[in-house]
């Protein structure tokens, strides 16, 4: 759609268009701030009329020239008025509300909506390309929302899963480091996060190691019963967790694992088998294997060609497919809650349990930790998968 | 970097043993055609001076050995981890050797009953039962008898329980008469003296063997005998084998052939004494499931017959047929009945009757909702059939979660392909996060907020939306749910349509556009039939994931959000039922892979994407 950049001349549009467009949006604002007031109506024609009037004043008065000026006066108009109403947290939105509407005044009035679009588009399709932007909008607020929200509640002062008066008039009182503290200082969570840390790097390891040496011996072209052994590896990733978890239960008493470290280990690391045979699998499929000839033809015995030619340029996809055998182990829940007993209590276990039983924000705490941790990973993975692209000579994307 | 590069286009041309053993094949034909002159050429041969096309084949099993012995140690890491608990669970989900372990005489003689007499079982019936709970009950294994015969039919749980105490005293009055009559019958010394001798080992074998079973106590495998003598290096002892525990008894061949029910009674307290207690017969005076059969015996027995048995004490045994002859016989229908009524009831026993078999489908019919009865499988009645409901529960929400990730999923992934690269990137950022966050994050996110002083709420009044008092209900419902679940699975979907998407050039809309279609018609009939593919493999995962979810149901589901899976964590930790929850478990597998299967068909197994 936007492969060419179309600059469309602005100019400004009749009022007829723009004041009803402003009016409008100011009274679906006004809505919220009535309704919250008491007065629904009264709301409605308010922000319609002081809206309208802002816009006549914009583009009849202030013009292009005065465009900084008046976008600064709208901001702080609505910062005091929020004060006004709400204290702090109602100067925010205020603030918020009128460094929206100044740039929506200048926006539609003088047509810069336009800007990037072909000219040839007729209104209805102007007004489908943006819908069809919010509407997408909506979705990654969607997506990323609950755990935006999770990180504020986590410095909650009280013992709330909800944001308190305090914290949203961004009173100091209102917030703390108490959850962290707890964290740090429970024995249930020190626990928990030491099994955590003891299980998913041993299983991690088992995945890798295996993992990679299956997955090399896969990528031989003369492989008997390819696909059913492919199946067979696969299958922890495409069976659902409950399943693997009570056959697991039921398999591992009879020979004496449940409730043991080494049986946790086990199951987390069969877990993570799959991902790490798809992620080398698919990094083997870019392997050049006239380089290990060329190296064996060098006089380099098998091992050594393995570890200085074949690795390091496989390396990528092992290091991501370890994470990912990281990441399921470190994550989940159910196997080992089956599987373990509680001596291997990990992260998880302690906020489902946490989640059903007492419910205290210091998973909270915990989850912004987890997040912050996902980010890490998900640089580290991005990173990774951009340079095994760029050594296998394909443009990252 | 870029000498690497520039190397690979070259794999595809590079030859391979293979291709050289086709070459060969083909120059070996060719050889055997009669030629002139051929006769100096013979075969090729390679450097060595073997056949060329020995050679190769040689190279090429080389070749396909290594690989499988790089797959091997995975491969039975995999299998033994992973494979064989989902075979022990499908497994489960029809053994049934509980009942004919725990009543191995009961279930043999049940067989010949005929429930539709209306008449309750035959006295050697009840015997067999009497002599199979006095046991168990020792054991302290018939309460997990009732329990599993409870599952078919209310009660039987508390029927055992409750005549598992009382079974002590059946047949008290021929038990006090014997100890009466001469103190040596409560010697245990007498009693071995008694029974003691050569010969009786089948007796005792079979005892044992029982008891085994009973207890479910496994002989020792030729891996185990291994693993001890690997200890024994390390100079650390193995427990003996069940098998080989000594009893300090042996029994005499000729008491045996005389008094069968002692004789199996005794050696059943004699196996019982050495496993479970570490004791020998010799330290303690026999149960009173001993004495009553030796009642019966005696009573079988003509003066005539006892008076030609020579065996030791033989004058105790007379003296005791005498004295018995004036107590009447043991009823053990009616003791049972005395303990509790419901012996009497066909219902039970036809349970019983109607699974001692060591396999059943019982399980499989409670877990759609039916059961067994004399006229066949039938339906549970209405208000029984929980199963159906739970499966068509979970069939529909997961069918209503995959929609709304095409739903929300298809706009994102189209903005996604259709954005130029660097703005396309940052935006996939904001899905990728949410993929490897971890899901307990998530789930407690939304519970913060959905619930119902949780943040949505809070907002929804903030802005008077909602009166205070009257705030929404978002969580432990369906609702919740599907909320829930539809954000932490949407990515599953993105990033195949994504990845579907970006391969369509946007040429074909413009050319559409320019012959005269309508946006709606160019986009309906020129693209969306493209991103199909696309919305067949993420429904498939989406739906593959939805139906067996456990965590997040369990959290923000409530009673009418959750799942089939969480009845089957119910059966495995807290009703302890775990052959209905094996077979819930494998009816959810064959639909997982029939879908799985469908999966591999439209996308392929090998094209599975992760993180974009």
């Amino acid at each position: 759609m936007s492969d060419a950049v179309v600059i469309t001349e602005t100019k400004t549009l009749p009022f007829s268009f723009t004041l009803p467009v402003v009016a409008a949006a100011g009274a679906f604002f006004g809505l919220f701030v009535g309704t919250a007031q008491g007065s629904t109506l009264l709301g409605i024609v308010g922000g319609a009329v002081i809206c309208a009037a802002l816009a006549y004043v914009a583009l009849a008065m202030a013009g292009v020239d005065q465009e900084r000026t008046f976008k600064w006066a709208v901001i702080a108009l609505f910062i005091v008025a929020g004060f006004v109403v709400g204290r702090i947290a109602g100067a925010v939105v205020g603030g918020l509300f009128g460094w929206f509407l100044g740039w929506f005044i200048y926006w539609i009035g003088r047509g810069r909506y336009r800007m990037f679009l072909p000219p040839y588009l007729t209104s209805g399709q102007v007004l489908w390309h943006y819908t069809f932007r919010v509407i997408c909008g909506a979705v990654f607020v969607f997506l990323i929302t609950p755990i935006l929200v999770v990180m504020p509640l986590s410095f909650n002062a009280e013992n709330f899963f909800t944001f308190t008066p305090e914290m949203l008039s961004f009173d100091p009182e209102g917030y703390s480091l108490k959850h962290y503290r707890d964290f740090f200082t429970s024995a249930d969570w020190q626990q928990a996060l030491r099994n955590s840390v003891l299980i998913a790097p041993v299983a991690t390891l088992l995945a890798v190691s295996f993992g990679t040496l299956a997955a090399i011996g896969l990528s031989s072209e003369h492989v008997p019963f390819r696909q059913a052994i492919m199946a067979i590896l696969i299958s922890p990733m495409i069976v659902p967790l409950i399943i693997s978890a009570a056959g697991m239960y039921f398999f591992y008493s009879r020979i004496g694992l449940q409730g043991t470290y080494l049986g946790v280990v086990l199951a987390h690391a069969a877990l993570g088998i799959p991902f790490v045979i798809i992620t080398v699998t698919a990094t083997l499929v870019g392997f050049d294997r006239s380089l290990t000839r060329a190296s064996a033809n060098l006089g380099a015995n098998p091992v050594t060609t393995f570890m200085r030619v074949q690795m390091p340029l496989i390396l990528p996809g092992v290091i991501s497919g370890g994470l990912f055998a990281f990441i399921t182990s470190f994550d989940e829940v159910v196997v080992v809650i089956f599987v373990g007993s509680a001596n291997q209590q990990t992260l998880p276990w302690q906020m489902f349990t946490g989640l059903r039983e007492q419910i205290s924000p210091t998973i909270l705490a915990v989850a912004t930790i987890l997040v912050c941790i996902s980010i890490a990973l998900l640089t580290t993975v991005e990173l990774l998968r951009r340079r095994s692209e760029r050594l296998r000579g394909m443009s990252p994307g | 970097m870029s000498r690497l590069s520039s190397s690979g286009p070259q794999t595809a041309d590079a030859p391979t043993p293979e291709d050289a053993f086709h070459e060969t094949a083909a120059l070996s034909d060719r050889d055997r055609e009669p030629r002139h002159g051929a006769a100096a050429d013979g075969p090729m041969l390679a450097a060595d001076g073997t056949p060329l096309k020995k050679s190769l084949a040689r190279a090429l099993r080389a070749q396909k050995l290594r690989a499988l012995a790089l797959i091997a140690p995975l491969l039975i890491f995999v299998l033994v981890t992973f494979i064989a608990p989902i075979a022990d669970m499908l497994f489960r989900s029809i053994e049934n050797q509980i009942v004919q372990d725990t009543l191995p005489r009961t279930t043999a003689v049940v067989q010949d009953w005929n429930p539709d007499t209306g008449e309750p079982p035959s006295e050697a019936v009840y015997e067999a039962l009497y002599r199979d709970l006095f046991l168990a009950a020792e054991a302290r294994r018939h309460t997990r008898l009732g329990q599993r015969l409870n599952y078919e039919e209310t009660g039987m749980s508390s029927l055992f329980r409750g005549t598992g105490r009382d079974v002590d005293d059946f047949g008290e009055a021929n038990v006090e008469t014997l100890e009466d009559l001469d103190d040596r019958w409560e010697e245990a010394a007498f009693w071995v003296e008694l029974t003691s001798g050569e010969g009786g080992e089948g007796v005792v074998d079979a005892a044992r063997e029982r008891y085994m079973r009973l207890a479910d106590l496994s002989s020792r495998s030729p891996l185990g005998d291994v693993w001890c003598a690997v200890k024994g290096v390390f100079a650390e002892t193995c427990d003996v084998a069940p098998e080989d525990v000594d009893l300090g008894f042996s029994l005499s061949g000729t008491f045996a052939e005389t008094f069968p029910r002692t004789a199996e009674a005794y050696a059943e307290f004699a196996v019982f004494m050495a496993l479970e207690e570490g004791e020998t017969v010799a330290d303690d005076e026999p149960w009173e499931a001993v004495y009553v059969a030796l009642d019966q015996d005696l009573r079988a027995l003509s003066p005539e017959e006892l008076a030609a048995y020579d065996g030791p004490n033989a004058d105790a045994l007379r003296a005791a047929q005498e004295a018995l002859a004036e107590v009447p016989p043991v009823d053990f229908r009616a003791a049972f009945l005395n303990s509790d009524e419901d012996w009497a009831d066909i219902d039970n026993w036809r349970t019983i009757q109607t699974y001692s078999p060591p396999y059943t489908t019982g399980y499989f019919l409670n877990a759609v909702d039916m059961q067994k009865t004399p006229e066949g499988p039938a339906l549970r009645d209405a208000d029984e059939r929980i199963y159906g409901l739970l499966f068509q529960r979970t069939m529909f929400m997961s069918l209503v979660i995959t929609f709304s990730c095409i739903l929300l999923g298809y706009p994102v992934a189209w903005i996604l392909a259709n954005l130029p690269m660097r703005q396309a990137n940052l935006l996939l950022i904001l899905v990728l996060l949410p993929f490897w966050t971890s899901l307990l994050v998530r789930t407690s996110a939304w519970k913060v907020m959905l619930q119902q002083q949780g943040v949505i709420n809070d907002v929804l009044v903030w802005l008077g939306l909602v009166a205070d008092e009257s705030r929404l209900i978002m969580i432990n419902n369906q609702f919740g749910t599907i909320v829930a679940m539809t954000h932490i699975l949407l990515p599953f979907m993105i990033l195949p349509l994504y990845s579907v998407m970006q391969t369509i050039p946007p040429s074909y809309l413009r050319a559409a556009k320019s012959l005269g279609a309508t946006n709606w018609t160019a986009f309906w009939r020129v693209y969306f039939p493209q991103t199909v593919p696309g919305i067949g493999a993420g429904s498939i995962l989406v739906f593959i994931l939805a139906i067996g979810y456990y965590i997040t149901p369990e959290i923000v589901g409530g009673t009418t959000g959750t799942f089939i899976s969480n009845r089957i964590a119910y059966h495995i930790s807290s009703s302890l039922n775990w052959g209905l929850a094996a077979a819930l478990g494998t009816i959810l597998l064959v639909v997982v892979l029939v879908l799985y299967w469908a999966y591999d068909k439209i996308v392929g197994i090998d094209n599975v994407k992760l993180g974009g």
